[in-house]
């Protein structure tokens, strides 16, 4: 799996965040948890295209009208990530759970692709 | 250390940063909003005639588990995020989440009212909001 946002956004008005992600991968699959905070599960698109996952946000917080901001860290009210899937693993199956601003992302492995115990008989 | 206190003779200072820091993100260089230089939780401080907003970004957090106070004036939201389970023999390909207590200090405007204050969290997001005094908001004041 393949980190590949772009560095340079060629459109300003796309320019989005970077959330944090954990990947974890194990005998049968990855696990991606990715921080999104601010994003309502509406407002959460993950895209499966050819072998590029991507991960987009809008965040919704409930601000007053006449809010003036005095101090910004998080500057962009969008995430935007992109993974690359290598084949081993089963793009039709991805499950994804969404709470509290934090995504789980499960990969599967194909079945052929899965980690196999293979026998030493005797000879 | 990973909290920064947001001191008022920082002001100038600050505001060059942010001016560089928003540059960067629209030019979209720096767009990590993990901010080692601030640290964990992230946060946004804006104000109203009425109260004073604050966000911070702490996700996937028991709302029980968070520490909000405020002291003199000063807005101490502390807490710790648990790392994921690892299962045995899983690799970690990368690990940029933030994982371990964390604690940031924010200190007021004089004239808010620390009775008043009150604090939410839903998507990921706390939001406190504490309310200004009503001796000084703005008030129009008739020529007689």
């Amino acid at each position: 799996m393949t980190d590949k946002t772009q560095v340079a956004e060629t459109q300003h008005e796309n320019a989005a965040l970077l959330p944090p992600v954990d990947v974890i991968e194990d005998a049968n699959g990855i696990t991606l948890y990715a921080d999104l905070p601010g994003v309502p599960k509406d407002k959460l698109s993950l895209q499966i295209e050819a072998d590029t996952l991507t991960i987009e946000g809008d965040m919704l917080l409930n601000t007053p009208e006449d809010l003036k901001a005095s101090h910004a860290e998080v500057g962009l009210p969008r995430y935007r990530r992109a993974f690359t899937l290598s084949k081993e693993l089963d793009s039709e199956k991805v499950s994804a759970e969404f709470r509290d601003g934090v995504l789980k992302l499960r990969i599967p492995k194909a079945a052929h692709a899965q980690a196999r115990k293979i026998a030493i008989q005797a000879a | 250390m990973l909290y920064r206190t947001l001191f008022p003779r920082d002001l100038f200072a600050e505001m060059d940063r942010l001016q560089r820091a928003l540059r960067h993100q629209a030019l979209d260089l720096s767009p990590s909003i993990r901010g080692m230089t601030h640290g964990f939780p992230a946060m946004n401080v804006g104000s109203t005639p009425r109260s004073v907003e604050v966000y911070a970004f702490v996700p996937g957090i028991e709302p029980d588990s968070l520490d909000v106070q405020i002291e003199k004036g000063v807005l101490t939201i502390s807490g710790e995020r648990k790392a994921e389970d690892v299962p045995e023999q899983a690799a970690v390909h990368t690990d940029e989440r933030f994982a371990g207590r964390f604690r940031r200090v924010v200190s007021l405007p004089d004239d808010v009212d620390a009775n008043s204050a009150s604090a939410r969290y839903g998507d990921g997001v706390l939001t406190i909001s504490v309310g200004r005094r009503e001796a000084s908001r703005p008030r129009r004041i008739t020529i007689q």
